[in-house]
């Protein structure tokens, strides 16, 4: 048996029947690591003594009879953004190379309180700040289905590695399609959930009215059981909903008759590769076959998404990389006569260009007095793409489109053209711009590249998007392809 | 020519909440560097702010003790600039939605009451604290980050330095009785910068605003307005004009000098902070804190008038500050005369306290000793100035005054039969005095009393003294 083969419900189901224990998978996660990701480049630091540690303790919980978390034995990665007690979080930047944080993220708490193993921390763009991986300081991390391609990003790190088999689970950050992109790109399920349904307190923002902490996993079920122990309201943070703990993993069921999805004229006729729309629709047909009503809407502002996205995100940007100077941790440059040059020259050295261009364009918006009136207006768009949801969710209970508009691009491709790469979050940002939840989920291949379905919902309606992509998933059969890696 | 100076003043007040204003850190002054802290006052990566409810509603308290409006819903904002003392790039703060606006606070100028409006007042977090060593490095505290302020700016509707520090003083005195803050400029938790600038009444000509900051004490306030008042209308009396900058007063020299190159404007890139959730302030929570407001200092000055019939000075003096007030009714709970117990405190006791620069809960007695030497006086058990002497020892040493009295042997003699026997040999040893007295010469009584109160040691009645001797000349 190759332990690196079973979905994390089968590992927890081993482990607590005592066919094999936590530190044995965990090893032969580990081994995986070793044996791999030299390569592939997925991790910028694996915690192996930690993990030895916790499975151990989950084995002894084993011995004792104790219960056991619902993340008994399971290794996890988590992506570099999300901060770690005591184990270095980078963010994917030289600025923060050697932070150690004090603190343990909540939803990192809440792995630890159910047993979950901490394999190491995966690969991103700079602070969360891209589509491809390659902008981290740590350098790129390679599609493991082509290793000429990117993996997507910014979460490529933990799609990688989820997709390689070096963990079951992962965790990611969606700012503006950062869980979904590279998900789609690696073949593997990535959770997007509603803005406020999981605490944010411990990831290093990017975009604070944007940001969300999201799942992955190399099914539905699997992404689902990592989702039910990261939710739910935190005293920690303020932004997140007075949302009880959830349990969707319960009511998870491959029955969708009748159920009301919506499938947006305006997303479908956007420029894209001719081999997803094929893709998305004939996953659209399954649905019906499914017992679903599948039916075109209109979302007449979509139009607007990309531009209200844009003023919205690198404002924000701007004022949450503030914090980098150089002065109480992170790096500070060598030489500085002045507190000016202190800075100047410690962000210049310290930040990568794509995270510069955001900061440069954001510090415009919120210092002009024209960069103010389209801040602005950008709010009140963003209104308007909301209300265009909820119109639509009053009839329908999901909504259908392709997760990218295009096939994973090869690694040096971006850089020559950074507007296409942009685009590749077309479908992905208004769920971040209306604080939505969404789902990526694999809907076949093209030429040997796996394309996404992405399914979202009206805020806080999970359970909706997650039994759309479990009957899905149970009806497609993807083949060889899917799992030859 | 005629010229008129305009005065706006922008207060920062630290809040005596038990908490800082996003954390659980303790909010307390002192402590070993760096000891108050935690990932969200140090501003780590990943951490949020959580508001402290109590900071909201200290702002509301001192926005209703200052007769503002308050606001329905909250939001905060970022104000974002570079400092190292500053952990997050940005300060959190209110931008153009105050908590509290359009209120005023009443002063005695030399025209009679007037009117001194408080445009706003928002809340806001307090940075750390740079310490410039010797050795030329700069090392930051940042127990002090995130501590809550309240920023109270004025309407510019102050016209002298004395306008501004009775303004000051009346702030700090209200600001107190709530009990929102200590105020201690010496400590930092009341700092003040001011913007002011002159016009010609005349011609209407305006020299440009300048700011004044590192004012640490009222008076430095009053002063350097005055300074800056005679440097900018010199300016227009040349012709010239000044330019819009900042200013430090120098406290050493008496002096301002120029801090910031002209020119440069602050651009704060303020933006919405949406890690903190928009607050709405119902109505019945505002009237709560209102009906729980104690009596603020002008009511309990015309309660003062009223109640214990005193001169609306004496009311003004005692309700100066509330500890002062507090102390006064104590003790005349404990001893009836108000107006004695009001003379006292003006007098000896309120003297010791300027002098020695302290306040009232410095002192080593309370209301209920002070009431027992009244109470000594009254029945004649000792003279006023051997009570004034006691009080001098209470305020030394803080023993009760009736001990103070026995060691010292400070009863007062009042019996006769022993005071007839020390009048007889002053009068025998002061024949003279006698005579003169016979003689008309009112004041040899004096010196005669003077001399029976010399050898008791002050102990002697004085009334029965006066009687005493009174009736042993005329025996003569």
């Amino acid at each position: 048996m190759d332990i690196t083969r079973l979905t994390a419900e089968e590992i927890r189901e081993k482990i607590e029947k005592k066919e094999v224990s936590a530190l044995e998978v965990t090893r032969a996660h580990l081994d995986r690591i070793r044996e791999i990701d030299g390569d592939l480049n997925a991790f910028i630091t694996i915690t192996e003594e930690e993990a030895l540690e916790a499975a151990k303790r989950v084995d002894q919980k084993v011995k004792n009879g104790e219960k056991l978390g619902k993340l008994a034995g399971i290794p996890v990665g988590v992506k570099d953004n999300i901060v770690t007690k005591a184990i270095r979080t980078t963010a994917g930047s030289k600025m923060l190379e050697n932070f150690i944080p004090p603190y343990d993220a909540t939803v990192i708490k809440r792995i630890k309180e159910e047993d979950g193993i901490i394999l190491g921390k995966t690969n991103l763009d700079e602070f969360a700040g891209s589509y491809s991986t390659e902008s981290s300081y740590f350098g790129p991390t390679k599609n493991p289905i082509d290793k000429e391609r990117v993996p997507g990003g910014s979460s490529g790190g933990s799609t990688a590695a989820v997709r390689a088999h070096e963990v079951a689970l992962a965790l990611g950050s969606d700012t503006g399609g950062s869980n979904r992109q590279p998900a789609s790109y690696c073949g593997i399920v990535g959770i997007k959930p509603s803005y406020g349904l999981v605490s944010r307190y411990g990831l290093i923002p990017l975009s604070n009215s944007l940001d969300v902490v999201g799942t992955f996993g190399r099914n539905v079920k699997d992404a689902t059981l990592l989702l039910d122990v990261i939710a739910g309201s935190d005293i920690n943070d303020p932004s997140a909903m007075e949302v009880e703990r959830v349990n969707y993993l319960e009511s998870l069921q491959a029955d969708i008759k009748g159920m009301r999805i919506a499938l947006p004229g305006e997303y479908m006729n956007m420029p894209m590769d001719s081999r997803v729309k094929e893709k998305v629709l004939e996953a659209a047909r399954l649905f019906e076959k499914l017992g679903a009503k599948v039916e075109e809407v209109s979302l007449p502002h979509a139009k607007y998404a990309w531009a209200t996205y844009y003023l919205i995100v690198v404002s924000e940007i701007s004022s949450a990389m503030a914090k980098y100077g150089g002065v109480g941790y992170g790096y500070r440059t060598e030489d500085y006569e002045t507190l000016d040059e202190l800075y100047i020259k410690s962000r210049t050295e310290g930040l990568g260009e794509e995270i510069k261009r955001s900061i440069m364009a954001g510090t415009y918006i919120l210092s002009s007095q024209e960069g103010k009136k389209y801040y602005e207006k950008a709010f009140r768009v963003r209104a308007l793409i909301k209300e265009d949801f909820d119109r639509v969710f009053e009839t329908y209970d999901v909504i259908l489109s392709p997760t990218t508009p295009n096939l994973p691009f090869k690694l040096g491709e971006s850089v020559k053209n950074p507007t296409e790469m942009y685009g590749s979050g077309i479908f992905n940002i208004p769920a971040n711009v209306a604080g939505l939840c969404a789902i990526s989920v694999p809907c076949g291949y093209a030429d040997g590249l796996p394309v996404g379905l992405q399914i979202m919902g009206d805020r806080f309606k999970e359970i909706n998007i997650l039994k759309a992509a479990y009957a899905f998933e149970a009806e497609l059969s993807l083949g060889g392809e899917h799992s030859g890696i | 020519m005629a010229y008129k100076t305009i005065v706006g003043l922008e207060i920062h007040v630290e809040l005596l909440t038990k908490t800082k204003m996003f954390c659980h850190c303790k909010n307390e002054f002192g402590g070993d560097a760096n000891t108050h802290c935690c990932p969200i006052c140090l501003g780590l990566p990943g951490a949020l702010p959580k508001l402290n409810k109590e900071a909201l509603e200290y702002g509301i308290k001192a926005g209703l003790a200052l007769n503002c409006q308050i606001a329905d819903r909250v939001k905060m904002d970022r104000k974002h600039y570079f400092y190292p003392d500053l952990t997050k790039g940005y300060q959190i703060s209110q931008d153009d939605n105050p908590l509290c606006s359009k209120g005023y606070l009443e002063i005695e100028s030399e025209e009679g009451p007037k009117k001194i409006g408080i445009q706003r007042i928002h809340i806001e977090e307090d940075t750390g604290k740079s310490i410039h060593t010797e050795a030329g490095d700069t090392l930051v505290d940042y127990n002090r980050a995130g501590v809550p302020l309240i920023e109270i700016v004025t309407a510019p509707d102050i016209n002298s330095g004395e306008e501004a520090r009775m303004f000051l003083e009346n702030l700090k005195n209200t600001l107190k009785y709530i009990e929102v803050s200590d105020c201690k400029m010496e400590e930092g938790s009341l700092r003040c910068d001011v913007n002011i600038n002159v016009v010609d009444t005349e011609t209407g000509k305006r020299t440009n605003i300048t700011e004044l900051k590192n004012l640490n004490s009222f008076k430095a306030v009053a002063t350097a307005i005055e300074y800056e008042e005679n440097r900018h209308i010199s300016l227009l009396k040349e012709g010239k004009n000044t330019i819009k900058e900042t200013r430090r007063w120098n406290d050493v020299e008496n002096v301002t000098v120029a801090m910031r190159g002209k020119g440069t404007t602050d651009n704060y890139r303020y933006a919405v902070d949406v890690d903190i959730p928009p607050v709405t302030i119902k109505e019945a929570w505002i009237d709560e804190i209102r009906a729980n407001l104690p009596e603020l200092p002008h009511a309990k000055k015309e309660r003062f008038m009223r109640e214990y019939d005193l001169p609306e000075y004496d009311a003004g003096v005692l309700t100066q500050s509330k500890e002062l007030s507090i102390f006064f009714e104590e003790t005349v709970k404990l001893c009836d005369d108000a107006k004695q117990v009001s003379n006292w405190i003006m007098g000896d006791v309120l003297r010791r306290l300027n002098d020695e620069g302290i306040e009232v809960g410095d002192l080593k007695f309370g209301p209920e000793d002070l009431a027992a030497l009244l109470k000594l006086i009254n029945d004649d058990k000792i003279s006023n100035n051997i009570g004034k002497k006691v009080l001098r020892e209470m305020f030394e040493t803080g023993k009760k005054p009736e001990d103070i009295v026995k060691e010292k042997g400070w009863i007062q003699i009042s019996d006769e039969d022993e005071l007839k026997q020390i009048v007889g040999k002053v009068l025998e040893e002061n024949q003279q005095s006698v005579i003169d007295y016979k003689n008309g010469k009112d004041r040899a009584l004096g010196f005669i009393i003077g001399q029976v109160m010399k050898a008791t040691r002050g102990k002697a009645n004085p009334q029965i003294v006066n009687k005493l001797v009174l009736e042993a000349i005329e025996e003569k």
